[in-house]
């Protein structure tokens, strides 16, 4: 009996460890999509910000300065996908896919100049990481079953990060619901001539949020390198960004059902690291690979239509051109 | 996105050679800036390049070789781009076309290669092809967007390669996860045979028979675009479907066909990288060759006689580059990757920032013709 709950315990502390990148990522892609800006580039800013953070954080030894140097790189490429997208009305998919392969090579190119690790930064002590928060009275009640150690490792325990990502969740919702900003954000997403002719500019408020996609995407990757990790490796980020653009189709493009996607994902990683090798009673042992992909196949059956029908803001995808 | 409108008045030259060589310029002064960056001379690091790629004969046989399967990606990019679809899952169709080829090769021991290849090839292309053919039909039937549902076909081609190569598939008593080696009758001879033919020794060149396979296809894809019913299909609905609807095209079967035949073309990267070097099936032989068919194609302006051009170019900066960072230890071979995503940024999501300067520049100066173009 205990040694169950202390499995779901870990289960559950890893689901929440796993899911803080992809919280952070999805509601990034939230503002940006909603803002009618397809952004499959959420997977390079995260990288680039994972980069800037590990490296600013083993030079100046300060997690903080770290942070603020994932957010700038990440600002920086995100303003790029703007000027493209916006500016220039590019295609917004092939300025993700750009900025997803310069991401990947230029964190490449630098972390081995700079640091020559093979393409790693230094390790990086606690001093240099964000690190587990220690919760009042998680010592009093750890002799609680179950509860006591689910407030003293999966309630508490984590990192400055984590609750800074399980905040975003209800300020996004309140953002995007029950703010001016957030009404015209999803309405330029829907149908920005509308905004245009209500006189607020359809450019200005995409670049907003846009630039707030990037500021997410830097939080997110300086998480990977600084507070769950302890330094950068080359794509350490593995695919995280396309998961979260996933977790956001699979959310509908809503906070709250988006946070749900994330968790639904993280929690079968968290699986699979688990599940490694074990037979499964009647199955037997399952390959891995199954587990791993469940997130994928999911998605492309969402997609699909056949589980539940995800339809992207209106004017996603399209560059608003004023006069016609 | 769509392949070369031309309905600015950009004159011909302009948009095949101009555009592309300014993208290129571009490219080349971001990489430069990256360079310096990491403290090296760019005059320096880049001669040094292009020495590395075409300096010497066993550089310019790397150079092709990369080529090589550079132009069935880039030809597999191209043709969905004309249909109207980006096609960013290259990466998993070269690797599951792949796997068809490399089981057709330990499946026909004993026999030469000449009669392996043509099966091979089938195999390659029906693997890539049911690989792509999936997230098309996904898109033309149920609306799926087909960037991501080819994205999370990579990831799927990934696990299952992984699955594959790590059990059924493994070498006897080996760790690594690679198949066992294919008989060295079913070997593709390539230039160190040729060599040896002659008389030379020669250390191992991996350029082989694959290229001609590829300028092939190469042949194959410009008739079938330009030439065919079909060909001209995938292009009336990559330039609106509404209208293609309304002209009794079906663009749903068009859309299927065109991803089927893209994910055949990326499938073939097996018959180079395989039949041809490896000779056994290899954990992420396509190593990025997929992705970086999207650069190849963009900058070819989605023409297999531009996509034989900038696959070259590619393949130099993937042998100038690994030989770069043999000479220089602070410069790693993924500056390639910063140059491609540079190109598919400056030609492709930035395709229209330098062409209306260009179309101002270019245009003739007497102000009544300016409205009425031939």
């Amino acid at each position: 009996m205990d040694d169950t709950a202390l499995w779901i315990v870990s289960l559950l502390a890893s689901t929440v460890r796993l899911a803080t990148p992809l919280v952070l990522a999805a509601l990034a892609g939230f503002y940006s999509e909603r803002a009618g800006v397809v952004d499959i580039g959420l997977e390079g800013k995260m990288l680039t910000g994972a980069f800037a953070a590990a490296a600013t954080a083993a030079v100046t030894g300060s997690p903080w300065l770290g942070l603020a140097a994932a957010i700038a790189a990440s600002l920086v490429l995100a303003l790029v996908h703007g000027f493209a997208c916006i500016t220039h009305r590019g295609n917004q998919v092939v300025a993700g896919v750009a900025i997803n392969t310069i991401a990947a090579g230029l964190t490449a190119v630098l972390s081995n100049a700079w640091f020559d690790l093979g393409g790693r930064t230094p390790s990086l002590d606690g001093a240099q990481r964000f690190l587990g928060l220690h919760f009042p009275l998680a010592d009093a009640v750890h002799g609680v079953p179950l509860l006591g150690r689910f407030y003293g490792e999966v309630i508490g325990g984590q990192n400055i990060l984590v609750y800074l990502a399980a905040l975003a969740v209800p300020a996004t919702s309140w953002v995007a619901y029950r703010t001016r900003f957030g009404l015209r954000l999803r309405a330029v997403g829907e149908n920005p001539a509308a905004v245009d002719t209500a006189g607020i500019s359809v450019t200005w408020l995409r670049y907003r949020a846009v630039l707030i996609t990037g500021a997410l995407c830097g939080v997110a990757g300086a998480y990977l390198s600084t507070a769950q990790g302890a330094g950068f490796q080359e794509n350490m980020t593995a695919g995280k960004g396309y998961l979260a653009l996933a977790a956001l189709i699979l959310g509908k493009w809503r906070p709250y059902p988006t946070l749900a996607g994330c968790l639904l994902f993280a929690m079968t990683d968290a699986l699979q690291a688990r599940l490694q090798g074990v037979a499964l009673p009647g199955i037997g042992p399952v390959p891995v690979q199954i587990i791993e992909v469940l997130p994928y196949i999911l998605t492309v059956l969402l997609l699909a239509g056949f589980v539940g029908k995800s339809v992207p803001p209106k004017a996603a995808g399209q560059a608003y051109v004023k006069d016609r | 996105m769509s392949a070369s409108t031309n309905t600015d008045g950009l004159p011909r030259w302009a948009t095949l050679a101009l555009l592309p060589a300014i993208n290129l310029g571009a490219a080349l002064v971001v990489s430069s800036l990256v360079i310096l960056a990491i403290g090296q001379d760019p005059v320096t690091a880049l001669a040094f390049m292009v020495k590395g790629a075409v300096g010497s004969g066993t550089g310019f046989s790397y150079t092709l070789y990369y080529a090589t399967s550079l132009i069935f990606t880039g030809l597999a990019v191209a043709i969905a781009n004309h249909t109207g679809l980006f096609n960013i899952g290259g990466e998993g169709q070269a690797y599951v076309g792949g796997l068809g080829s490399g089981l057709v090769c330990l499946a026909l021991t004993g026999w030469p290669w000449y009669a392996v290849l043509p099966v091979a090839v089938l195999a390659g292309a029906l693997f890539g092809a049911v690989w792509g053919l999936v997230p098309g039909y996904l898109q033309a039937y149920r609306g799926s967007h087909i960037v991501i549902t080819t994205i999370m076909f990579n990831f799927l081609a990934s696990a299952l390669m992984v699955y594959l190569l790590g059990g059924p598939l493994i070498e006897h008593g080996q760790m690594a996860p690679e198949s066992r080696e294919f008989a060295e009758s079913t070997f593709l001879p390539g230039v160190k045979e040729i060599a040896a033919a002659l008389g030379y020794r020669t250390s191992t060149l991996p350029l082989n028979l694959s290229l001609i396979v590829a300028l092939l296809c190469a042949a194959v894809v410009w008739f079938f675009i330009w030439h065919t019913r079909w060909g001209f299909q995938m292009r009336t609905v990559g330039a609106n479907d509404a209208a293609a609807r309304y002209a009794g095209i079906n663009a749903r079967t068009t859309i299927v066909v065109a991803m089927a035949i893209s994910g055949a073309l990326a499938g073939l990267v097996g018959i180079n990288e395989l039949q041809g070097v490896q000779h056994r099936i290899t954990l992420n032989f396509q190593a990025g060759m997929g992705f970086t068919g999207i650069a190849v194609a963009l900058m070819g302006r989605n023409h297999p006689l531009g996509i034989i051009l900038s696959a070259l170019l590619f393949g130099a900066l993937y042998q100038g580059g690994a030989e770069l960072s043999f000479e220089y230890n602070e410069i790693s071979p993924r500056l390639v990757v910063v140059i491609q995503g540079v190109v598919i940024l400056f030609s492709g999501a930035l395709e229209h920032m330098f062409r209306p300067a260009l179309v101002r520049l270019l245009k003739p100066r007497a102000p009544s013709g300016a409205g009425q173009r031939a």
